[in-house]
């Protein structure tokens, strides 16, 4: 019956209101054309802090491509001071996914609700780059942030592929000696790859289990119990933040947000 | 004081405050900043028990007698850290300062500590500020936020060659203990804010202060246990860590603690509320009644006995600031109790 539920429109990039018309209901999207394949590209677009997809974190407000292949799309976070930089990097990289979809011929990201949105979304637009949407107030792009949260996804990750193998009866010592290849296959598995194939760390089927994600080299037996103990603290760390940022987005919004998951 | 199964807990709440973040305190151009402060503050009380939750009017501004209700009458409290947070350029008397705190506990002998704070882009007129902060209110303890806001800067870090200059001023004043809280903006913009190897610089070219770090540097645990290891003068403060994640998040919080307890260790781990983001008697209830659970994902972490809870609950915190706590709550055969409780050690006896 109405437009998607949003929080408000304070973005001063909002051009355009949400047309009204369709039903869109918890976590699917409406049946423009576009709309699945958008939020598909989406998927890949992570919060850099909890390596989790901005659409299972809930941050898609709402989804929109026009017939022309204009799309819209509003994005929200756990708080309106979250930190600016990690969200600059999310409104880039969603413009970035969305008009990589083929059919779209332009993108409007628009985040919502936050100190620094109207910057944020107005340097995106512009193509402007970090550093000159915050002028004097960022000397670099983001490109070292963005490898320093990579390499704690690969700890993270790290532990989620060998803790299964150690409950399994796996010896700590022969994990220094696995190959990638030879772990079997996960989706765990295949996020720690993809993860440190980005930040340019071996990847292959020959490559070890566990390296070290500053150098790449292989962790020595005299560094294992230490770079397991980090790889679950890290892991840790990074989960607990993901279920503070979730129950504080269901604070701040009663709305699920476009495929969003519920945390088990 | 709280008692439970014949054990008697001597409780410091080592992170809490007494704000004004109503409208009438906004300052005007920067009402969706005040705004926007509070109602995040809102939204971590949440994460808590729902009988808990407060209306976001009561939020914004409560009495002096909701905080000696809730923090003393029902929350066990024996003795209260209050830690200043000031955000003048959003609040107009500042959101809580020192002086706000100790107005309103000068009525209350001897149930708070009045930690203050400096801001090292305040050159001069701020080390006059903190030497007239320690002098008249007897602080031992600042809190530090280094995410502020000041005349167009969005933070600094405890690196800073002004910072150094600060810390070693404070030292000369007799402070003992510095309470970092990080946040989500610092200058340059395009690093992380929360980091915190500024920390452990200072911790290092400072051996002589204690480094409190809040919400045990959430969301950076994983770099705060790090440091913790290395600094023997680095300590956790558990502020959000109950507060937000042992009734939302049990298993993520039974992990917390296990990293903590294994990192850090129950010596060097302090109990705060966070009042008035949460009270602190459901939080003082429930960590008493807290066990690690027992499950093999959990089962590498050390336990948390009833020593280690009456450690963390009070007498670590009475160590670092002096306390007097009477002999009945010590925990027998520790070197911190003794010094707590003013016995000779066995080393001297």
């Amino acid at each position: 019956m109405s437009a998607p539920a949003t929080a408000g429109s304070r973005g001063a990039t909002a051009a355009r209101g949400a047309r009204g018309g369709s039903t869109p209901s918890a976590g699917a999207a409406d049946a423009s054309p576009g709309v699945p394949e958008l939020l598909a590209a989406l998927e890949a677009v992570r919060d850099p802090e909890l390596d989790e997809p901005i659409t299972s974190l809930g941050f898609v407000t709402s989804c929109h491509v026009s017939a022309a292949g204009d799309a819209q799309i509003r994005l929200r976070l756990p708080t309106y001071f979250c930190a600016p930089n990690f969200a600059f990097l999310m409104v880039a990289d969603a413009y970035d996914a969305a008009t990589a979809v083929p059919g779209v011929r332009d993108a409007e990201i628009v985040l919502e609700d936050h100190f620094a949105a109207d910057a944020i979304n107005g340097g995106v637009a512009a193509q402007a780059g970090f550093a000159a949407t915050f002028d004097g107030e960022a000397v670099g792009e983001l490109d070292g942030l963005r490898a320093d949260f990579l390499r704690k996804a690969v700890l993270a990750g790290t532990d989620q592929v060998c803790r299964p193998l150690l409950a399994a009866g796996t010896d700590p010592a022969r994990l220094l000696q696995l190959t990638l290849g030879e772990v079997p296959d996960s989706p765990p598995l295949r996020r720690l790859r993809e993860r440190r194939a980005e930040l340019g760390l071996a990847a292959g089927d020959d490559a070890p289990l566990l390296i070290d994600p500053k150098t790449g080299r292989p962790v020595d037996p005299g560094s294992l119990p230490l770079h397991l103990r980090t790889a679950k603290l890290t892991r840790t760390s990074l989960e607990a933040n993901g279920s503070i940022c979730r129950g504080m987005l269901r604070h701040r919004y009663d709305t699920p947000g476009q495929g969003e998951e519920e945390q088990p | 004081m709280y008692q439970k199964d014949g054990e008697k807990y001597f409780v410091v709440d080592g992170h809490m405050h007494y704000w004004n973040a109503a409208p009438d305190n906004w300052v005007p151009g920067a009402e969706q900043y005040a705004k926007g402060w509070i109602e995040c503050f809102h939204a971590y009380q949440g994460l808590g028990p729902p009988a808990t939750h407060w209306p976001i009017e009561h939020f914004q501004k409560y009495s002096e007698d909701d905080l000696m209700k809730d923090v003393f009458e029902n929350g066990y409290v024996d003795v209260a850290i209050f830690q200043p947070t000031y955000l003048k350029e959003w609040y107009k008397e500042g959101f809580n300062t020192t002086e706000r705190n100790a107005l309103m506990g000068e009525k209350h002998p001897g149930k708070f500590v009045y930690n203050t704070r400096f801001d090292p882009r305040d050159g001069e007129a701020g080390l006059q500020e903190l030497r007239r902060n320690v002098e008249r209110f007897g602080s031992r303890g600042l809190k530090l936020y280094t995410a502020e806001w000041n005349k167009g800067s969005r933070g600094y870090k405890l690196s800073d060659p002004e910072a150094y200059t600060f810390l070693g001023a404070a030292q000369d004043l007799g402070i003992k203990n510095i309470h970092v809280h990080k946040g989500p903006t610092i200058w340059p913009l395009d690093k992380d804010a929360f980091d915190v190897a500024d920390v452990d610089h200072a911790a290092t070219d400072f051996p002589n202060l204690n480094f409190i770090i809040e919400h045990v540097g959430l969301p950076r645990i994983e770099d705060f246990c790090f440091m913790a290891t290395q600094e023997p003068n680095v300590y956790a403060g558990l502020a959000v860590v109950i507060g937000g994640l042992m009734h939302a998040r049990p298993k993520f919080f039974a992990k917390v603690m296990g990293e903590l307890l294994f990192w850090v260790g129950e010596d060097k781990m302090l109990f705060g509320s966070d009042y008035a983001i949460w009270e602190p008697k459901w939080q003082v209830e429930g960590f008493v009644d807290w066990e690690m659970p027992d499950d093999s994902e959990l089962s590498d972490y050390p336990r948390l006995g009833t020593e280690g809870k009456k450690k963390i609950m009070g007498l670590n915190a009475a160590k670092l600031y002096d306390i007097d706590v009477p002999a009945e709550f010590g925990v027998p055969g520790t070197p911190g109790a003794h010094e707590v409780l003013g016995e000779a050690s066995p080393q001297t006896a």
